[in-house]
């Protein structure tokens, strides 16, 4: 299809054309210090980590409830596999950041379970208690021993470890909330062992631009109405599709990881690209 | 007033219009921050999207007070401009477009209704809101309407709700908001109301579905039709009316039911 015909197609769609700048038309201060988006807004650095943590606050209780309605119950799928990518084995001591309500360390306990994996522990840190304990709450429900999880609040660009004092890092769906990306990369590198494995999975581009489009029709049409009708609340999930658009795509992240000093990094495409692993290694 | 599914109006035109034709209270502002700041432009797709599943989601469990308050923002407008325009034609109506006041405890003096004498209006509400543990400051603010006036005749609506429960002498119990329901169904029209008055009895119980059938629903029909427009009631300005006087002006008359009071608080 050529793109002429693809503009009048897309014409003919205009009632589903949505005013995407929604958090744009808020803002209007502009000023010395530095700036960075939020979602489409324009924000001062300083009040980004304050906006996501609202964000956060906010969806914490339906966190798990809307994943499940957004992605139509694929998010496990994606979870499932990248906890498969990872194929932890014993003596594996994993950092799990921006785990919130601890999808990805539940999996990990479940992985080393079943191959019965000796001398594993993984620790979810997030910068949001609620969420933290959203996940605690779970974690007691499916009774794991407590001496193969804990529990951190900490922030991604900050982490409160040592060095060299995890031998895995995961984080899914978090970077791209964190206000700077290098930062939180550079992290992972000091407070992972030599021979560590970085692992990231997060929203990407797709490869197809037709079907780029299809998802950012269902993204910006669907999903925050969806967000409203679920958890009464729009605006958090207006953000989180905005957010996505920002994160740079599989080959810029690639090289960033790279500039913070790992090897090895490499990236999966899944369902089309909506989500992307990238793993790398501390060399 | 916006013809053109493919853009949401820009809110700013409108309130700049608007308060060129009204004669706008100092106060009246602070509604239109409040607006401003929690205004969603959604086009026509997302509309639909929502009426449909807030609609499904009221009648599943109508304790969401939220999805209740997005149908009838999402589905109201045509209500909401005759509101509006009855609103302008009454005097007191045309008092409360230009003050705009808000019903919540830091506008209503919760202590001094308390303490005013029984059967008057503000005692009568003072009275509901504890009988029932319910708090004015439990209402949204609108987002989905894009329309300055309209949007603060909906917020009117839905803040002045609890005091149309007074002055009916209805319970927050499911047959009381459907008797509501009627009310306001046949006063403002709004979808919402028609639908909630609809099929909000599907839930109620066999005891109150025979109550429904034999008193409350003929009343309310009756008292939906032959009362007062209740919207062009400035409440805060009436605290300290009887409620006897404010039945004989409004042409309301409180259901009576000559059965044992058992029967009647059930649930």
């Amino acid at each position: 299809m050529s793109l002429r015909r693809l503009t009048k197609f897309k014409r003919l769609l205009s009632p589903f054309t949505t005013s995407r700048t929604l958090t744009t038309q808020q803002n209007q201060n502009i000023n010395e210090e530095k700036e960075t988006h939020f979602g489409f807004e324009k924000v001062k650095e300083s009040e980004k980590e304050r906006k996501v943590h609202k964000v956060f606050e906010n969806v914490a209780l339906d966190y798990d409830v809307m994943n499940d309605a957004m992605s139509l119950g694929v998010h496990r799928l994606w979870k499932d596999y990248f906890m498969c990518q990872l194929s932890p084995t014993d003596n594996t001591k994993l950092l799990d950041v921006a785990g919130g309500t601890g999808d990805i360390a539940f999996r990990f306990l479940q992985y080393v379970k079943n191959g019965n994996y000796k001398n594993c522990h993984v620790t979810v840190c997030d910068i949001n208690s609620n969420m933290l304990e959203v996940g605690k709450i779970r974690s007691e429900r499916l009774k794991h021993q407590p001496e193969t999880i804990s529990w951190k609040e900490g922030n991604a660009e900050e982490l409160p470890f040592n060095d060299n004092s995890f031998n895995a890092y995961t984080i899914a769906f978090g970077i791209r909330n964190c206000t700077h990306i290098d930062k939180v990369l550079e992290e992972a590198y000091r407070v992972l062992q030599p021979g560590g494995r970085f692992m990231c999975l997060e929203f990407s581009r797709l490869e197809n631009s037709y079907t780029q489009w299809m998802y950012d029709q269902y993204s910006f049409q669907v999903i925050p109405v969806l967000g409203q009708l679920i958890a009464g609340q729009w605006k958090p999930y207006q953000y989180l599709v905005e957010s996505i658009r920002q994160f740079p795509n599989q080959e810029d992240f690639k090289r960033m990881i790279e500039e913070a000093g790992f090897r090895q990094v490499s990236y999966e495409n899944l369902t089309l690209g909506v989500v992307s692993i990238h793993s790398a290694f501390k060399l | 007033m916006n013809i053109n599914p493919l853009r949401a109006p820009s809110v700013r035109f409108v309130i700049k219009a608007t308060a060129q034709r009204r004669l706008l209270s100092a106060g009246a502002e602070v509604f239109e921050h409040d607006f401003m700041e929690h205004h969603i432009p959604i086009n026509s797709f997302q509309r639909t999207l929502l009426t449909v599943g807030s609609a499904a989601v009221s009648l599943m469990n109508p304790y969401r007070a939220d999805m209740i308050a997005c149908l009838g923002e999402t589905s109201g407008e045509q209500a909401l401009q005759e509101v509006l325009r009855t609103m302008e034609e009454s005097e007191e109506g045309s008092e409360i477009l230009n003050d705009r006041p808000r019903i919540n405890t830091g506008t209503v003096d919760l202590d001094y209704l308390k303490r005013l004498p029984d059967g008057t209006l503000g005692k009568a509400y003072s009275n509901f809101l504890v009988d029932n543990r319910v708090t004015p400051d439990s209402r949204m603010t609108v987002q989905f309407v894009d329309d300055v006036e309209l949007a603060y005749v909906i917020q009117r609506y839905r803040e002045a709700h609890d005091l149309i429960h007074t002055v009916l002498q209805m319970p927050t119990h499911m047959l009381g908001e459907v008797a509501v329901k009627w009310v306001e169904a046949i006063q403002t029209k709004l979808p919402m109301c028609i639908g909630g008055a609809i099929f909000g009895p599907v839930r109620l119980k066999p005891k109150h579905r025979q109550l429904y059938r034999n008193y409350y629903l003929p009343w309310a029909l009756k008292t939906g039709t032959e009362a007062k427009f209740l919207l062009n009631v400035y409440f805060e300005k009436r605290w300290e009316q009887t409620l006897s006087e404010f039945y004989q002006e409004m042409n309301i008359k409180p259901l009576e039911i000559r059965k044992t009071k058992k029967s009647i608080e059930g649930e």
